[in-house]
Parts: structure tokens; C-alpha cells; sequence
């Protein structure tokens, strides 16, 4: 794969990659996000393809040094088009020797491992668990298959800012810069955007200049001991990614969802109310709305969940564009008020950033489990439509398209994202505002004289009712969650009224389907294998598909957008295929959804580990179907890290023992 | 538009619709009165927004000619920020009641009131919980038997004005449905400038009747009422004789002309002292006789004009964002065909 460019003072090989990984892994106050950050935003500004993932602890400061406490980032960076954020790291940076214990096993064979050496320290060594006495990186055995480098980063940071006046504290806070310096040099990566970037927020904003200045030289003096002190033979070069020419900005999931809010406010000419409970991983879409006053964008910190989504209807009610965000917990919270909006017929858009469950689950990890909450985690019949972004920059235009559906067809919508792809980040290039399509809301017709508003007459196409606002002279009119009649809005108990009504509001969501698009498989239209999938776990699949295609292998793949209504060719799609496997993260929504609705015999790939797909982990399960290894089994779920064919987990089917022995 | 102004009535302000409460509910009363202050401020019928929660008072807003939400349990006050947020320009009232404010909803109550958005609450208490035929409230006294607490209720009741003060709340009265002191304080809240918190006792004709009897019947409640005026000593009874006493902050009931006691021993009531509001509001018979009127009314800011200024002020500050602005914020870079192609393995 190496290609060897040339030699530096005939010791330094620059070879060249086609894309790295690289995992920044320490304490959780290392400042590794940070770190990723950074290197992340670097990357994108020198032209590479670029997909992170973000991994952090629930706990804010975990015991230091412990297993538990161990917060990575990795990114993915690349001269071609990628969609994940990698499956095995190439170089992994160790800042103490627990996180060492955490991510070795996901470095590649004959992979770079740099470790802070300074900390590898008694202390350090135990807090991490290592038996006592020993030391991973005097054990050869241990490191055994990876390109170890000690870097004593702790030692060489303090060293470089002796002379800086600061304390041994926040020099301490510093070795992040110094160990991102030396990642830098090793992929020869310009400093100034991180240099600019340390700038405007210790200087500019916290007025600190000498943190500042204690920062750059931290970078500086990383970067030039990669270069001086002969510690590395070689150094990569990744170059451009092969995009589009065009403006572009790196985004991240969350703020793309944001972004993509704003834009729809602006759109519909509505003013945006973000009403929102701090809830992790969702918090982050409240924190940059808040910070986009003026654009016009009023936030609302609720005391709970419910108040949330409780004020965002009276911000629907009273004519803005009113959005709740929150994750799972939340979203089960806020099930009773949806049932108003729906009643009521009133757009509302909910932004559910997923995360692992039931309960609290693993809030800081990533799942895609709340999809048949969100479906049908409501009383009595009640669907709202749902809308799930792919990737992080798709975030953008899917909370444009959640809210003009919300809008044009007056019913609550659903944006399904998730941990994942709201912390992670991609290029995103950047949209003008004149090529947006306006959002157009049906506006009340004006009233003859004498004539009684009637609040529920509907659109023909779309079943949608007027949007009549308090303020609106003539138009004053009541709704409420109790059942009423068709038209005029008033409560009606009678029986054949409330099953008109029950379907009416099942055929609001069914004509969507008339506005959005089919479904498209990328690859063949018909074929052996038809890899269906939703949300986050699009990359995974498209880059496992990609390459079981170049193995020659008659597999395409289907990404659901739409979750309901479903597109209207999806069953003709499904048809085509003689096989279709569906991964996803939770046990199996969207098989249950796509067997029970199309009667296809669809099987699983179901993962429920906190952690996206590996793209191999799909690769096998794409060869177990062509071969005909399922057998009859519904689903397999991978096993942690190594996965082969031979390594399913077959324990939850215990009925069909044996069927792939 | 060279119309005449209509004046409206208090008819005016009605639904259409028929009004089903309970023959002889004191809803009616209340709502009587709440369209007579409508029509006395000249409220303006589509700037008018009633918002409610679940529960007999909460049907509330079918009744009114104005806008209107009856939504879910106990978060009318939510509903409402939210509508207000969007529309400060809107006159928002929220019809809830003991059970609806204080139970399910106790905890929007509090934020709302702490907020002070420029809304006015009507919580009526009629200390039983109505629509679900009969069980016992959060303001039911010990010992009310009810089909959930045939034993006699072991819950000790909350106090709604002290529950709205220790909010912060910035308007806090009390009134009594048949009483003249609700048109009054109605119309005190509809012009107050910030969260206006009345609570009104009311009768429940079938499940609580006659529980603020004492308050309502005409042997009895001269006796049994104070009625708060602002500057003005706190003064009870038909021969208005007798009056309220701190002593070491601890509130007796005297007599003018017994035991030395004169006028100028009387307390006087200052609708912005919260100590006064509070010690006020722990009034209860049979020991004490209870306060209606205005206990508690200051001026603050509002949480929906503050959150209006943040937006002009950062406009003020950074300018008029526009969709171009904010696609260009951050560090954007510029791919041309040159670099696109200028590719490793071309």
C-alpha cells in the first residue's frame, strides 16, 4: 500500500497513505476531544475526506487514570471518499497507561503506538489495572505486532515551559497541544488553523494571551520533536480527497441539525422557538442555538422534558416554528404531548438524538433503538411522521425537510438521529442560501362576512388544515386533545366521527409518501443481496457494499430516509432482491417493520455494543448470506472486535440451535 | 377599514358552545366575571389566548370566543411560555385547577411563576378533585374521606399562595367565586405586568360542596375574611372592629377597643413586602381568617420581553444573521478544480 516519496536527509521516509486512522485516547482531562478536534479540523481545511467519532465517558471526571475514565477520539482522513470513521486504528496515541489498555486492541497489526511514557508510573500503572509490578511497555509480549513509540510527553511539555511563569497545573493542561504537535509533524500537517485557533479563545475570548502563548509553544515544541529528535523514522502524506470543487466547512452532526433548523425557519419565514431539557447527546443542538440570537432564534431551557415539548406546541399554536430535541428518555417523556400536537394537528418537529437504552442505558453511546418508540410510543393510534439523517452533514437536510413536512402537512415530526453522527463530523460544503426551496405554508383563506372559521377544513392533497394564528382577527378558534369533529373543530364523542378521525390522521402521514422520493438502490436494481438501512449506519453499509462489489459480488445497498411513511416502491424494491439483509444497531426495529409490512424475509445484523458498525462486521455478514449462512435464523449479532464468519454469537436463538454450527 | 371601534360586551367573549359544567359549579361564576373584565379592559378577542390543562376548570377555554387550547395534565403553564415566547404581544391566561396546578402540573407552576412570563393564572380551588368524580386533592384537608381515601386522607395539603410566593411570583391574590372580591382581583391580574397568580376558591356543587362555606354565606363571613387593601390596616368583621396584630412577627387576631388595642396597633398590608404576603397566606380557619385580595404585587422583568432583547441586542451587536452568514461562520476552505485534481493517484 506504501508508496515510498523520498528521503529527507536520507532518514526520513514520507510514505503515502490513501487515508489513516488516528485515535487520541487519555484521561477524560486530557483535553484528547479537544486534540481531535483540532487535528479533525486541520485535516478538512488541507482537503482531506474526513469522519470522526467521538468517545467518551458518562462520567464527566471519572476517577483519573482509570479504565473507566478513558476518553478517544478518533478520526478517519483521506485522498478518497470515506464514510466511516474506520474500522482498525493506524496510529493510536496513548496518553497514560490506562488509556493504552483501553484501545490497544483496536490498533491494526504493525499499527504506530505512541505512549506518554512519563506516566507510565506505579500509580498509574495500577489505577489502570495492570498486574502489579508490571509495566506494558516492558513487557515484549504485550506490544508484541505494533510500532511502539515512549514519548515521555508529560516530561518534554513541562520542560518546554519552565521558563513560561505558569504552574505546574496548567502547564500539566498544555501536554495535549505538545502531543498534537508531534501528530501533527508525523502527517505533515500545517499548525497555523490550531495556532489561530488557541488564539481566539484564550486570548480573544478568555483574554488569557499567556495561556495562549503556552499552548502554541506546547504545539510547537510536539511538532519539533518529531522533527529533531530522530525519534521517527518515517512520516505520511495524505493528500486532497477527490471532492467537488466548492466551499466546504467541517461540521459536526448536532450543529449541522442546527444549522439546518435555522435554515428552515428562514425558509417557512416562521421564527424558530428551540425548546429544550439538557440531555446528552442531544445538549449540544441547544447550546448552538443559543448561540444564534441573532439570527432571530429564541431557545427555551425548560425545567423537564415535558415542559419542552409542551411550550414548543404553544409556540406552534401561537404561528412560530416550534422544535423540541432531546434523546430517548426524553422522547418517552415527551409521548403524551405529542399526542396533542397530533391531535391538534399542529407541526412540530422533534429532534431525537438516540442513544443506547432502555432507561439511562449508556448515554454518552450510540444506538438506533428509540425507532419503534418513535413509531408508536404513544396512546391510542397516533403516528407522527420520521425522518432520519445519515451522515453528519446530512443532518442539515434532514431537520430542513422534518420541518417542512411538519409545516406543509401540520403534523409532528420526528428527526431520528444518534449519538454517533451528532458527535461526529464530515466536509459539508457549504449551501448558498438562493438555491434553497422555500417552505410554503397553506395560509388561512380569507373569511366572508358572518362566516365561522372552521380550523380543521383540510387541504384536499395533503388532509392538512389551515394554520391560524392567535393575533389573526376572525380566526379565533379552540382546539384541544380531546376527539373533535372533521371540520369545524368541535368535540365530538360521536363513534363514527372518532374512526373517521383515526384514519384521517393515518392518512395525513400516508399521502407523504406522495412528496417524498423512491427509494434508490446504489448498485443493481435487483440482485442476489439487497443490504437495507437507516440512519447512522448508512456508511458502514455503503462502504461494505462498495467493497463486496468490487469482489464481484451482486450486492447493492437501500438507505431508508423515510421511515414513515416508507417510500411507495420500497416493496417493489424489496422484491427484486433474492436476499436482504438489514444491520442496525438494536435488535432488529426495521426488520420487524420492513417483514411485518412487506412480508419479506428479511434477516439481521443487529449490534448492540454502543459503537457503530465496523465496516467488516457488515463485509462478513454480506459473505454469511450469499452463502447461505443464516440458515434460518433471523438475526446474528456480531462479537466484540474480532468478528469472523465463524464467530457469531448465537446464544439468543437458542430454537434454532445448531441451524449454522 | 374606516369602521366604527366595536365596544365589545361580555357576551362578546363566548363560544358558541354549550357550557357543561355542573348546575350550581362555581365555574360559572368565574366565568361570568372573567368575560365582564375582558370586556371592561376592552381586551381584544384575537389577542386573547386562554390555555388549559385537564380537569373540570380546564374545559375553560370552549367557552370563551377568544383563542383557546385545552391540552394535556398539568402543563398549561408550559403551553402558554411557549405561546407568549413566540407572541409576546398576546394576552395569555391559564385556567387551571388544585389538582391540575398543584399535582401533575406542580412543578410547571413553579417555573412559570419563577420566570415571571407576563401571563395570568386562574387556579381554581375547590379542594377535591372533580372530573374523576371525587378523590381527594392536594388541598384537601387531613382526614377528607373520598372513594381514594375512605380511611380519611393522611396527606397534608399544600397552601397555594405560599406554594406562588415562594416561587417568586410577582402577582399573587386570592378570590372567592360568588364574591365580589373576584372581579376586582381579575381585573387587578389582567393589568398586572408580569405572571399574574390568582387563586380562586371555588364550590364544587357535587363532590366538595359548601367547603368554603365559611367564606361565602353571610353569617359567617365578615368573620371569616379579610379583605387586603394596600395601605390600609388589616382589617375583618361587619363592624370592621376587628384586625390583625404582629407581635415578634407572630400574627393575633384583636379587637379595636379591647385590652388597649387601637388602629394604629392594627398592621398595615403592603402588597410588596413577601414576608407580610407570606405570613398572610399560612391564614386558615378556623384560627385565623383568610385573606382574599391582593397579597403580593410587584413589577419585574418578564421572561419573554428579556428574551426578546437578547435577540436585538445580538443583532445589535453582530448584526442580522443571514442564512449566508451562517453557513460561512467557522473556518471554511475553498477546493478549486486545480486541487481537485492535483490528486496522489491520478
Amino acid at each position: 500500500m506504501a508508496e515510498q516519496l523520498n528521503n529527507v536527509n536520507g532518514k526520513r521516509k514520507i510514505l503515502a497513505r490513501q487515508s489513516a486512522v488516528v485515535r487520541f485516547a487519555g484521561d477524560s482531562g486530557d483535553g484528547m476531544q479537544l486534540a481531535g478536534t483540532q487535528f479533525t479540523d486541520t485535516s478538512a481545511m488541507v482537503g482531506n475526506d474526513i469522519a470522526t467519532l467521538p468517545d467518551y465517558p458518562a462520567e464527566i471526571r471519572a476517577p483519573a487514570g482509570t479504565v473507566a475514565g478513558v476518553s478517544g477520539f478518533q478520526i478517519n482522513f483521506a485522498s478518497e471518499d470515506i464514510h466511516t470513521p474506520g474500522d482498525k486504528v493506524d496510529l493510536l496515541i496513548a496518553m497514560n497507561p490506562a488509556a493504552l489498555k483501553a484501545h490497544l486492541s483496536e490498533v491494526k497489526r504493525e499499527g504506530i503506538v505512541i505512549v506518554n511514557e512519563s506516566e507510565f508510573t506505579k500509580t498509574n500503572l495500577k489505577k489502570a489495572g495492570y498486574p502489579e509490578g508490571s509495566n506494558p511497555l516492558d513487557d515484549d509480549d504485550f506490544l508484541e505486532g505494533f510500532q511502539v513509540f515512549a514519548v515521555p510527553i508529560t516530561r518534554l511539555n513541562e520542560e518546554s515551559l519552565a521558563n513560561s511563569g505558569m504552574g505546574a497545573k496548567d502547564i500539566g493542561r498544555c501536554k495535549n497541544m505538545f502531543a498534537l504537535g508531534v501528530i501533527y509533524w508525523l502527517y505533515d500537517r500545517p499548525l497555523d488553523n490550531t495556532i489561530k485557533y488557541i488564539t481566539s479563545y484564550f486570548t480573544d475570548k478568555k483574554g488569557k494571551p499567556e495561556v495562549t502563548e503556552a499552548n502554541i509553544k506546547s504545539l510547537k515544541a510536539g511538532y519539533y520533536f518529531g522533527e529533531t529528535a530522530e525519534f521517527f523514522t518515517e512520516r505520511y502524506q495524505i493528500n486532497r480527497a477527490d471532492i467537488t470543487p466548492g466551499r466546504y466547512r467541517k461540521v459536526v452532526g448536532n450543529e449541522a441539525t442546527a444549522m439546518g433548523l435555522v435554515t428552515a425557519s428562514k425558509l417557512s419565514k416562521r421564527d424558530l422557538v428551540y425548546c429544550s431539557y439538557p440531555i446528552t447527546p442531544a445538549s449540544t443542538v441547544l447550546h448552538a442555538l443559543a448561540g444564534m440570537r441573532h439570527y432571530g432564534v429564541k431557545t427555551f431551557q425548560a425545567e423537564d422534558e415535558i415542559a419542552a415539548v409542551c411550550a414548543a406546541i404553544g409556540v406552534s399554536y401561537a404561528g412560530g416554528m416550534g422544535v423540541t430535541g432531546t434523546s430517548g428518555p426524553g422522547l418517552a417523556l415527551k409521548s403524551e404531548a405529542i399526542g396533542l400536537a397530533v391531535m391538534t394537528e399542529l407541526p412540530l418537529v422533534i429532534v431525537n438524538v438516540q442513544r443506547g437504552g432502555p432507561s439511562t442505558g449508556l448515554p454518552t453511546k450510540t444506538e438506533q433503538s428509540d425507532l419503534l418508540q418513535a413509531l408508536w410510543g404513544r396512546n391510542g393510534d397516533c403516528p407522527v411522521a420520521i425522518v432520519a439523517p445519515k451522515s453528519p452533514a446530512d443532518c442539515f437536510d434532514a431537520a430542513i425537510e422534518a420541518s417542512r413536512i411538519a409545516m406543509e402537512h401540520m403534523i409532528p415530526v420526528i428527526i431520528l438521529t444518534d449519538g454517533y453522527i451528532a458527535n461526529g463530523s464530515e466536509p459539508w460544503p457549504v449551501p448558498k442560501a438562493d438555491d434553497l426551496d422555500p417552505i410554503t405554508i397553506k395560509t388561512v383563506p380569507p373569511l366572508e362576512e358572518d362566516q365561522q372559521f372552521e380550523p380543521y377544513k383540510r387541504l384536499d392533497e395533503s388532509l392538512a388544515r389551515p394554520w391560524a394564528s392567535p393575533g389573526m382577527p376572525g380566526f379565533e378558534h379552540r382546539i384541544g386533545g380531546l376527539e373533535k369533529d372533521f371540520v369545524t373543530g368541535n368535540v365530538s364523542y360521536d363513534p363514527e366521527n372518532h374512526q373517521k378521525m383515526t384514519r384521517v390522521r393515518q392518512e395525513k402521514i400516508n399521502r407523504i409518501a406522495d412528496v417524498i422520493p423512491p427509494i434508490e438502490p446504489h448498485g443493481d436494481n435487483a440482485g442476489d443481496l439487497l443490504v437495507l438501512g437507516w440512519g447512522g449506519t448508512f456508511g458502514s453499509i455503503h462502504t461494505a457494499v462498495e467493497r463486496a462489489r468490487a469482489k464481484g459480488l451482486s450486492v447493492s445497498s437501500a438507505h431508508l430516509r423515510h421511515l414513515n411513511p416508507m417510500p411507495q416502491n420500497l416493496g417493489d424494491v424489496l422484491k427484486r432482491f433474492k436476499r436482504v439483509l438489514i444491520p442496525e444497531l438494536n435488535t432488529g426495529q426495521l426488520r420487524l417493520l420492513v417483514r411485518s409490512k412487506y412480508l419479506v424475509d428479511a434477516r439481521g445484523l443487529n449490534k448492540i455494543q454502543g459503537k457503530p458498525f465496523l465496516v467488516e462486521e457488515i463485509e462478513q455478514a454480506i459473505d454469511l448470506m450469499l452463502a447461505d449462512g443464516f440458515g434460518n435464523q433471523e438475526f446474528i449479532m456480531p462479537r466484540e472486535h474480532q468478528v469472523t464468519p465463524n464467530q457469531w454469537d448465537y446464544d439468543f436463538q437458542t430454537d434454532q440451535e445448531g441451524a449454522n454450527a | 377599514m374606516n369602521q366604527p371601534l366595536t365596544v365589545l360586551k361580555p357576551k362578546d367573549f363566548a363560544s358558541d358552545q354549550d357550557v357543561r359544567w355542573c348546575p350550581g359549579c362555581g365555574d360559572y361564576a368565574i366565568l361570568n366575571q372573567v368575560k365582564r373584565v375582558l370586556a371592561k379592559i376592552q381586551a381584544k378577542k384575537e389577542n386573547t389566548v386562554f390555555v388549559a390543562g385537564i380537569g373540570c376548570s380546564s374545559r375553560f377555554p370552549y367557552y370563551m370566543g377568544t383563542y383557546g387550547i385545552h391540552s394535556i395534565h398539568g402543563r398549561a403553564p408550559a403551553i402558554a411560555t411557549g405561546v407568549k415566547i413566540t407572541n409576546p404581544e398576546l394576552d395569555v391566561w391559564v385556567v387551571t385547577g388544585d389538582g391540575d396546578a398543584l399535582s401533575i402540573g406542580g412543578n410547571h407552576l413553579m417555573h412559570v411563576l419563577r420566570r415571571n412570563v407576563n401571563l395570568k393564572i386562574l387556579l381554581f380551588n375547590n379542594r377535591i378533585y372533580g372530573l374523576t368524580k371525587g378523590q381527594y386533592s392536594p388541598t384537601s384537608e387531613i382526614g377528607k374521606r373520598s372513594p381514594s381515601s375512605p380511611m380519611g386522607s393522611i396527606d397534608p395539603p399544600l397552601t397555594p399562595i405560599s406554594i406562588a410566593l415562594a416561587a417568586e411570583a410577582s402577582f399573587v391574590a386570592r378570590a372567592i367565586d360568588v364574591d365580589k372580591s373576584l372581579s376586582e382581583v381579575l381585573e387587578r391580574a389582567a393589568k398586572h405586568e408580569g405572571s399574574a397568580f390568582v387563586e380562586i376558591y371555588q364550590d364544587c356543587n357535587v363532590f366538595n360542596h359548601g367547603a368554603y362555606s365559611y367564606a361565602t354565606d353571610k353569617q359567617t363571613k365578615e368573620d371569616s375574611v379579610i379583605r387586603l387593601t394596600h395601605g390600609e390596616p388589616i382589617l375583618f368583621g361587619k363592624e370592621r372592629d376587628k384586625g390583625i396584630m404582629f407581635t415578634d412577627a407572630k400574627p393575633e387576631v384583636v379587637t379595636i377597643g379591647k385590652g388597649g388595642i387601637t388602629l394604629s396597633d392594627i398592621a398595615v398590608h403592603d402588597e410588596t413586602d413577601a414576608s407580610l404576603a407570606y405570613a398572610l397566606g399560612r391564614f386558615k380557619q378556623p384560627d385565623f381568617p383568610e385573606p382574599v385580595g391582593i397579597f403580593r404585587s410587584v413589577e419585574g422583568n418578564h421572561y419573554e420581553d428579556l428574551l426578546a432583547k437578547q435577540i436585538t441586542d445580538a443583532q445589535d451587536h453582530r448584526g442580522i444573521g443571514t442564512l449566508d452568514d451562517l453557513f460561512n461562520t467557522g473556518d471554511t476552505y475553498e477546493i478549486t478544480e486545480i486541487d481537485s485534481k492535483h490528486h496522489l493517484h491520478d
